[in-house]
């Protein structure tokens, strides 16, 4: 039964940090506004989260100008797509084992 | 520990973030319904009214014989491209903000430039046809490339425009052969599919 509870990520709880991982592992980069307007969060909220991805490494920040305007645009790491795959799968065999 | 239903549940919002994150799903069907109605309103006229047969035009190559309503044909052409296309935004801006989000997002970018490669493509296809003075041909083409374009932009829409624009280019490629019946098939492809379809999504994505 506990075979898979352990594999469900605790980087992946919190909804809104499963939703960024969702809208990035079907976009090659998203900017700030792109997600928040996904998630419906608040700045600073979608921030936190935010870094609290990029510090297990699972999502990555490329910076850059739109004309005199900073552009930040974030894209899933290879770890993180990793973690977000077995994640997925715990929690397909998570299912399956209750049916 | 948790339940079977917050798994499910889990799965089913990892499920639509990808999509809401993907995919522009604020078109309406009845963008569909009110471009197929345009676009009979649309061959009925070139055909009552402009007098128009492809059978008589497509071999039609000197440039002095024109068709005296062609510059019409293209005139009324071009008017149901924009009303349709008008039409197709205003209701997508509704849709979207029905539903509280942004049309205008990275996703109806991207589809709009895969929509756009096709479309231009065949745009200026046709232009050239009419300067060679191949119109039977136009019909078909207008067909053939808006299915492209259809299939091309697919992916970043609902999956049921892939078989619209497979349908489109089924109906471009045998119009192409049976060029006397080309305005029925464009009048069959842009008017009755397009009907259909938008009858089709209204009933499964807008009750």
């Amino acid at each position: 039964m506990n075979i898979s509870i352990n594999s469900l990520h605790k980087a992946f709880e919190s909804r809104i940090r499963l939703g960024i991982m969702s809208a990035l592992a079907v976009n090659d980069m998203l900017d700030f506004n792109s997600l928040k307007e996904f998630l419906d969060v608040t700045d600073g909220n979608l921030a936190s989260h935010i870094k609290g991805l990029e510090k297990e490494k699972f999502i990555g920040v490329k910076k850059s100008f739109v004309g005199k305007k900073p552009n930040t645009k974030y894209f899933m790491t290879k770890k993180g797509k990793t973690a977000f795959d077995d994640h997925l799968k715990a929690l397909e065999r998570l299912i399956k084992s209750q049916k | 520990m948790k339940e079977e239903q917050d798994y499910i549940r889990n799965l089913a919002d990892i499920r639509s973030m990808m999509e809401r994150s993907s995919k522009f799903l604020s078109l309406s069907g009845w963008a569909g319904i009110m471009a197929g109605v345009y676009a009979l309103a649309g061959a009925w006229i070139a055909w009552k009214v402009f007098d128009f047969n492809p059978a008589e035009t497509v071999y039609n190559v000197e440039s002095e014989t024109f068709p005296a309503a062609l510059g019409n044909l293209v005139f009324l052409a071009l008017l149901i491209l924009i009303l349709s296309l008008s039409t197709a935004v205003f209701l997508s801006i509704k849709r979207a903000e029905k539903k509280g989000e942004n049309v205008w997002n990275p996703i109806a970018k991207r589809l709009l430039i895969n929509l756009a490669v096709p479309l231009v493509a065949g745009g200026l296809l046709i232009l050239i046809l009419i300067g060679k003075g191949l119109i039977g041909l136009i019909a078909p083409c207008t067909l053939l490339f808006y299915g492209l374009a259809l299939y091309n932009a697919s992916k970043f829409t609902y999956e049921e425009v892939r078989t619209l624009g497979l349908i489109q280019v089924a109906l471009g490629i045998i119009s192409a052969w049976f060029v006397d019946y080309a305005l029925l098939f464009w009048a069959l492809g842009f008017g009755v599919v397009h009907i259909i379809y938008g009858i089709y999504m209204h009933y499964r994505y807008e009750r």
